[in-house]
């Protein structure tokens, strides 16, 4: 909890209480802000941000905290995503419930970066950023073929029909009339990915303030000297690693009950690099920036799709399409934000020094490469 | 027995491709230590302006060699800025920031090149206008076309430019003196700014020509055809020894045979449960089975460090 | 249970190949307990590189390591933390941007273990471990003089407070050995005299003590034993005062007699 409060709000508990009242009473009334103000897709957009925090939290502690360049996340939202699908859908006329999926999901997603962590994670930063790269590729590739001999994927058509998510009886999915207000299932998955989110954050930020999350710092500042101090530095990076892979694994599991549908097009490098970017651009390290982060970059996107009838009015045709334009302005951004704010729009006042360049305080231990030693 | 061969001629064809592109990626890393991301950019850009050349002069009467070379001619120097610009605008301001930072933007200047394509030439295929006269020959039960013999002896001509440079020239001294140690080279005398960008032109410029020589084997230009190839000869690049000349040419010429035989027989090894769309899995297996069985890759040295 | 005659550290036959190039080559000494013992040498004699074999960032060529009687063969290096050897670093290694405070709680890692579960559920006992760390950590800046900067980022303490920072934060790791690479380096008289008065009380506090150092005076006055290396060999072993005047170890540092 501390780390987040600013100064003022630990001198002033009543001021924090407040805040925290106001906070919780927008973040209640907010869908139905939403729906009036702009329309039930964007509360469907709302729900996917929520979806996104939760994933770029998973990043953050691998990318943020243990200082991992993972560039193939999206692999354990995948899995998360299809074991849900494989499961909860007419694909083999398999129905188990969601809370009994959800946990299996973010199990055999830990499984897998467990599997994927274990090798790989001595290597060098940018040797692991490409090895994690080709993993995302692989298991997409899987899933576009694995539909012969044995039909698990249903390949590049995807799983269709999804069970909805049903709390007891009742499925989240379709409109409920209350008091002469229509419900949508937009607004009930709000509420549901908002409670996870919520939990997410907590997760997170307790683990920033442990034992652990001081060792992935150590980890990420000086890894020799962490090893020397008696950090077990595969031991930790492989927890950060299958904490990550667990939140996605959960992720995939809301995605695939949320969307109905899963395809391998939903899993693509772009989606980790998407992901990446929610956690680089928000803050690195810092969970409120990465909270933001994922918030504005999910949302952003859809305020591209104006500019299509704003081109139409004021050239007279659309120039560019708007979708091309959105992955287009990311890699714009990405390399914008590195050259002239690499610790992101908000970030800890910590990391801020440490990712700058220029500051002849910071020393970086970064020739010494800790693999190597001959056994 | 010939489809053996076959696929080894297909491969050594195919890896001559990937060593060209690799020895784009060697040289960054071993000059700046970082995985040019955006290089299998630059690949396809060349290949989709050779591409417009042609488009634009198909019809034009001129004889096929000349239409190749004004292609060519169109399609380096594009390249060879766009790689000078990418190093001057987004690596060199981040040439002491810690090593995430500079990975990142790779990323992001890859993503701006891919989609400007996206945006320039649409997402349509783009097709390699049919000039080349293609012939057949027989080698031993074999096929083997002149386009292929060409892209053979085309790379390897190239290569052998390129190994003459490296040790034959000033240049070349000064770009293996700052691979070695970029302080004590500037301190030597070396511009290592003038090095470092003359090395990213030269990886651009053999980039532009590979690009117009996978357009030429298969027939077609992708804007997104960029991705899989860059990755495949990092790969190349990784498995001769990253940073290492010689290696990146051994590595893509071994990468391009075993993913042919790997295409050509996966239906047999696995009893026909995985077909020859798996064919790109093979070069990540090799990346992760390199870098975590022998880092150093073929080629390079082992590295001993100090603490 | 090792009698008080084991020796705390043995080195047997330890050598180091680096290619071709034999950074060490059969060093052989023991350190006994509750020992200041002296690592001396010109530069580039293998100091380093013996603590660096010793702590298991390398792995010796040849020979190896006790401690207690106990091999250290094969231990990776956050095992030979737990066994109890814990080091400092020629180039001050700290977590520059973590606090005095934080770097030292760092240090604490190794004799504690709550894990995810114990962080996110804050279970009692995971409370009052969290408590004892940080308790710790201000016990240990303060023994070390540094407690008035315990908020300060590591990166802007000065750095006779950062090599005590260093220190404050191997000791965190309750070692029986600690092994210390130059740590009076670039150190006036005044903050040297106060290193080693620090050095004698942690002695006397129970920790033996392994150090590099080449301020003569400092080693003079502090070592118990001291052994010389050169080009990787121990060319002398015994109380300074013998070593000083050993004929091998004035050619290794003045290179030969005068003509």
């Amino acid at each position: 909890m501390n780390a987040v409060l600013p100064e003022r709000w630990r001198a002033n508990p009543r001021l924090a209480w407040a805040s925290y009242a106001v906070l919780g009473i927008v973040l209640t009334v907010l869908p139905f802000v939403v729906d009036w103000g702009m329309g039930r897709t964007w509360v469907r957009i709302l729900d996917f941000a929520l979806l996104y925090v939760m994933l770029a939290l998973g990043l953050n502690i691998v990318v943020g905290f243990a200082g991992l360049l993972d560039l193939g996340y999206v692999a354990f939202y995948a899995v998360g995503a299809y074991f849900y699908a494989i499961l909860a859908s007419p694909h083999f006329d398999i129905h188990l419930p969601f809370w009994l999926l959800l946990p299996g999901g973010a199990l055999i997603a830990c499984v897998f970066g467990v599997l994927l962590g274990a090798p790989t994670l001595r290597l060098r930063g940018d040797y692991l950023a490409i090895v994690t790269l080709g993993f995302g590729e692989i298991i997409r590739i899987f899933l576009n073929n694995l539909n012969a001999p044995f039909n698990l994927t249903n390949g590049p058509q995807g799983i269709n029909l999804i069970d909805p998510i049903r709390i007891g009886e009742s499925p989240l999915n379709p409109a409920v009339d209350i008091f002469g207000y229509t419900l949508s299932g937009a607004h009930a998955h709000y509420y549901l990915f908002l409670a996870l989110t919520l939990l997410t954050i907590f997760i997170a930020l307790r683990l920033q303030g442990s034992r652990i999350g001081r060792a992935w710092v150590a980890i990420r500042e000086d890894e020799v000297a962490a090893v020397a101090m008696g950090i077990d530095t595969r031991n930790v990076k492989l927890l950060a690693f299958a904490m990550g892979a667990t939140f996605g694994g959960v992720g995939g599991g809301l995605f695939a009950a949320f969307q109905g549908f899963v395809s391998p097009e939903s899993f693509t490098l772009m989606e980790s690099i998407m992901i990446l970017c929610m956690v680089v651009l928000g803050g690195m390290g810092h969970i409120p920036g990465v909270v933001l982060g994922a918030v504005l970059l999910t949302v952003l996107p859809e305020l591209l799709r104006y500019i299509g009838p704003l081109q139409d009015a004021l050239f007279g045709r659309v120039v560019v399409d708007p979708s091309d334009l959105r992955m287009l302005l990311f890699g714009m951004a990405l390399v914008l934000v590195m050259i002239f704010r690499p610790e992101g729009l908000w970030p800890s006042p910590r990391r801020a020094r440490e990712l700058r360049p220029d500051d002849p305080d910071t020393t970086h231990h970064e020739q010494e490469s800790l693999y190597d030693a001959r056994r | 027995m010939d489809i053996l061969l076959q696929q080894i001629l297909n491969g050594l064809v195919l890896g001559s491709l990937y060593a060209l592109v690799a020895l784009g990626y060697t040289m960054v890393y071993g000059i700046l230590e970082l995985i040019n991301f955006a290089h299998g950019e630059v690949v396809m850009l060349g290949a989709l302006i050779a591409l417009a050349v042609l488009g634009a002069l198909a019809g034009s009467g001129l004889p096929p060699a000349a239409m190749l070379a004004l292609a060519i001619a169109a399609a380096v120097p594009i390249c060879v800025a766009t790689g000078f610009l990418i190093e001057r605008i987004a690596y060199r301001p981040l040439r002491n920031a810690p090593r995430l930072a500079p990975l990142i933007t790779a990323i992001g200047v890859s993503i701006v090149l891919q989609n400007l394509a996206m945006i320039i030439w649409g997402r349509q295929y783009v097709s390699f206008p049919p000039v080349i006269d293609l012939q057949i020959y027989e080698l031993a039960g074999a096929t083997l076309t002149n386009l292929q013999v060409a892209i053979f002896v085309v790379a390897a001509s190239i290569m052998a430019g390129l190994l003459a440079l490296v040790r034959g020239t000033r240049l070349g001294r000064a770009m293996r003196a700052t691979a070695q140690n970029r302080e004590v080279a500037g301190l030597m005398g070396v511009d290592v700014n003038r090095v470092i960008s003359a090395t990213f032109m030269i990886g651009s410029g053999l980039a532009a020509v590979a690009g117009f020589l996978v357009a030429a084997y298969y027939g077609l230009g992708h804007y997104g055809m960029g991705f899989m190839l860059g990755l495949k000869a990092f790969t190349a690049a990784v498995l001769g020894g990253i940073g290492n000349i010689p290696g990146a040419m051994l590595g893509g010429l071994l990468l391009g045979v075993i993913e042919s035989l790997g295409a050509g027989y996966i239906g047999d090894l696995t009893g026909g449960f995985l077909g020859s769309h798996y064919q790109d899995i093979f070069a990540f297996l090799v990346l992760i089975l390199v870098l975590v069985l022998r880092p150093s890759g073929l080629l390079g040295e082992r590295v001993a460090d100090r603490a | 249970m090792p009698g008080a005659e084991t020796p705390l550290l043995e080195a047997r036959g330890v050598a180091k190949q680096f290619g071709g190039l034999a950074a060490l080559s059969d060093v052989t000494l023991t350190v006994k307990r509750g020992e200041i013992y002296g690592l001396i040498g010109p530069n580039g004699a293998g100091k380093t590189t013996l603590f660096n074999c010793l702590t298991g960032l390398y792995q010796p060529s040849a020979g190896g390591f006790r401690l207690n009687g106990e091999s250290l063969a094969g231990l990776k290096p956050h095992a030979v933390a737990r066994r109890g050897i814990a080091r400092t670093f020629q180039n001050i290694r700290l977590f520059a941007n973590m606090t005095a405070r934080e770097n030292v709680m760092v240090g604490r890692h190794a004799r504690t273990q709550a894990g995810v579960l114990g962080a996110v559920l804050r279970p009692p006992a995971a409370r009052a471990e969290e408590a004892a760390i940080a308790a710790h950590a201000d016990r240990l800046l303060d023994y070390v003089g540094i407690d008035h900067r315990a908020g300060d980022l590591a990166k802007h303490l000065s750095y006779g407070d950062q090599r005590r920072l260093e220190i404050a934060r191997a000791l965190a790791t309750e070692p029986t050995l600690l092994a210390l690479d130059e740590p009076a380096a670039g150190m006036n008289a005044t903050e040297t005299a106060d290193l080693r008065r620090l050095l004698e009380r942690i002695r006397a506090d129970g920790v033996t003590l392994l150090l590099i150092e080449h301020d003569v005076a400092l080693v003079m006055g502090l070592c118990d034993r001291v052994a010389v290396l050169d080009y990787g060999r121990k060319i002398a072993e015994g109380v300074p005062a013998a070593v000083q005047n050993d004929a091998a170890v004035i050619e290794a540092y003045l290179g030969g007699a005068l003509p």
